[in-house]
């Protein structure tokens, strides 16, 4: 059987071929960020500088910008997209659910220049005039939290990247939730039904607690986007390297001063050192992030 | 949670009748409250979809005009097209695809075929998974680092390779879960019939998936059409008519980025045609890649 010998062969070859890849990704960039960690040490992850002109970088200032905008995603996305999804589930009618999902799928197909581009040309000015004034004249006031809602409205800055990083990320949050809400038995929901529960009771006492563990695996995968997500980022959120208070100061993320400073930085430079170094932190924390999602998906979602 | 559900259950509320009529008017408030939300969300979603075609088509259409397509792009003020991003964009998303299609079919194959249970298995799988919602970005500095500085600068055949990886893991997914869907009995029909494995899984198994493995296929092309942050690291982007895969290629997503950024009115209305073309490129792929799966279910 030479024939099952050799497809076998190369079928299995495949499969460690995506071994290989995954393995160079990491090395490669390791090795290329190790002049970084080794001329800032451990200090390259608490320095705020990114200094050309004195050959200082620091992570500090995108590893907060990176979690922070994330972070902002997610805690605006997901309570939409958990109404979504309950929407889809239980609430449209039959007919409706399959182009409404689509649409929703459809939002996901967007390549991420384009939010980035619509971002910058229709949500910044919405922003810069109407959101941020607003927010300025009633949150600012707000003893505490009236610090993250201070400054100068210029409609970019940290929480603009963390909407469009939303709208980016709230059709993936919302398939998932929907596909593992379908999971749930429909014995179980009928017996709550049946001693006279309301739909969002079934949906809190009878489906979370069934789906809890790949509800938080759909939002982890999408945490995981938001983390990497570049174009749509490096347009809107002002790629200043500085820890700014307020959520409508500039900052920046990994993948932005990535994408941005690459084009300056040659060959062999300590800057592309230091770009790559970034690179690697960012493929260490969303690597975690996808493990941890794809762990508590694993039961559910798996076909 | 358990608590709502216990007192309503137990009859020693409901003897007093007031009290539970007023337990009762809460519950379904607070029914009605979260299913309006609810709509309200999903209308929030919907607009969003709107919102962003009607602006590509409100600022694309009005740029739209038949020098797109058979003029280069120009410095900012004399006219131009977008012929050369196109061009790159079809050529790096074609070769792309075609180098990424074959290498994760078999890994779907050996998914599917060869390693169910087994630890080597299980790892392909979990790596895959964890490629498929990887940051492009990495991937394109990544194939930066193992390719194009070691082989002489930025080309458009290391955008190709940049957009294989990202090909790969999403005809993997598809792949494993249609070859997964197919009962046994054809296998075993197969074998029966003294067909050896391969010629079971090729000739039997694959033209039983065609259409799922099909629709991975369109979902990967229609994902790497739009990938802009790991061409910037691999073919740069390309001013000029350019068909040397050994030199840097200008493909749409890069050709939008640095227009829209530009400060040059003409160049920012060309980026918003080139986001039209690619916005209604891909979700026409999307919509074929579901009309192609349908028919099975």
């Amino acid at each position: 059987m030479l024939g099952d010998k050799i497809f076998a062969g190369i079928a299995t070859a495949c499969g460690v071929l995506v071994l290989v890849i995954l393995s160079a990704i990491i090395i490669s960039l390791f090795v290329g960020g190790l002049p970084a960690f080794r001329a800032f040490g451990p200090g390259f992850l608490t320095n705020t500088d990114w200094d050309p002109v004195k050959q200082v970088y620091g992570a500090a200032v995108p590893i907060y910008g990176t979690l922070i905008t994330a972070v902002l995603a997610i805690l605006l996305a997901v309570p939409l997209a958990f109404g979504i999804a309950f929407y889809l589930t239980e609430l449209a009618p039959q007919w409706f659910r399959q182009p409404v999902g689509t649409a929703i799928e459809l939002l996901a197909a967007v390549p991420s220049i384009i939010y980035g581009m619509w971002g910058f040309f229709i949500i910044v000015p919405i922003m810069g005039d109407y959101v941020q004034p607003f927010l300025i004249d009633t949150l600012g006031e707000v003893p505490l939290i009236g610090a993250l809602f201070q400054g100068p409205a210029f409609g970019t800055g940290i929480l603009t990247s963390a909407l469009i990083l939303a709208i980016m990320i709230l059709p993936f949050i919302a398939a998932t939730m929907r596909d593992v809400f379908l999971t749930v038995p429909g014995v179980f929901k009928e017996s709550a039904y049946g001693v006279g529960c309301t739909t969002w009771e079934v949906m809190r006492s009878i489906v979370l607690p069934y789906t809890r563990a790949s509800v938080v695996g759909g939002v982890m995968l999408g945490l995981g986007r938001a983390l990497g997500e570049t174009m749509a980022v490096t347009f809107v959120i002002g790629n200043t390297n500085r820890i700014s208070t307020s959520l409508f100061g500039p900052g920046n993320t990994i993948a932005s001063i990535v994408a941005l400073e690459f084009p300056e930085s040659p060959a062999g430079s300590l800057k592309l050192s230091s770009l790559l170094a970034l690179g690697f932190l960012l493929f260490v924390i969303s690597f975690i992030v996808l493990a941890i999602s794809r762990f508590l998906l694993r039961t559910k979602v798996t076909k | 949670m358990s608590a709502t559900l216990a007192t309503t259950a137990i009859p020693g509320g409901a003897r007093d009748p007031s009290v539970a009529q007023s337990l009762s008017r809460r519950r379904h408030r607070a029914n009605v409250i979260v299913k309006t939300l609810c709509v309200l969300a999903t209308a929030v979603g919907l607009i969003f979809l709107v919102a962003i075609l009607g602006t590509l088509l409100w600022l694309g259409f009005s740029g739209l005009r038949l020098g797109v397509f058979t003029e280069m792009t120009k410095p900012p003020g004399s006219g131009g097209g977008l012929l050369n991003a196109i061009a790159g964009s079809l050529i790096q998303t074609i070769i792309g695809t075609a180098i990424g299609t074959p290498i994760g079919l078999m890994v779907g194959t050996y998914l599917s075929e060869y390693a169910k249970g087994t630890y080597l298995g299980n790892a392909v799988r979990f790596v895959s998974d964890v490629l498929l919602s990887a940051p492009s970005i990495l991937i394109g500095l990544f194939v930066y680092e193992v390719f194009v500085e070691p082989f002489g600068g930025f080309s458009g055949i290391a955008g190709c390779v940049a957009l294989a990886v990202i090909v790969i893991p999403i005809v993997v997914r598809t792949t494993e879960d249609m070859l997964n869907l197919i009962p046994t009995a054809l296998r075993e029909a197969a074998v029966a019939l003294g067909a050896p494995k391969w010629k079971s899984i090729v000739f039997v198994c694959y033209p039983a998936a065609l259409s799922g493995i099909a629709t991975g296929v369109l979902l990967a092309i229609a994902r790497v059409a739009g990938e802009t942050a790991p061409l910037l690291f691999t073919s740069l982007g390309n001013l000029n008519w350019s068909l040397d895969m050994s030199a840097p290629m200008s493909s749409l997503p890069v050709t939008i980025y640095q227009y829209a950024g530009s400060p040059f009115e003409d160049w920012v209305q060309l980026a918003w045609v080139g986001a039209l073309l690619i916005t209604f490129g891909v979700l026409a792929l999307n919509i074929m890649a579901r009309v192609v799966l349908r028919p099975r279910g």
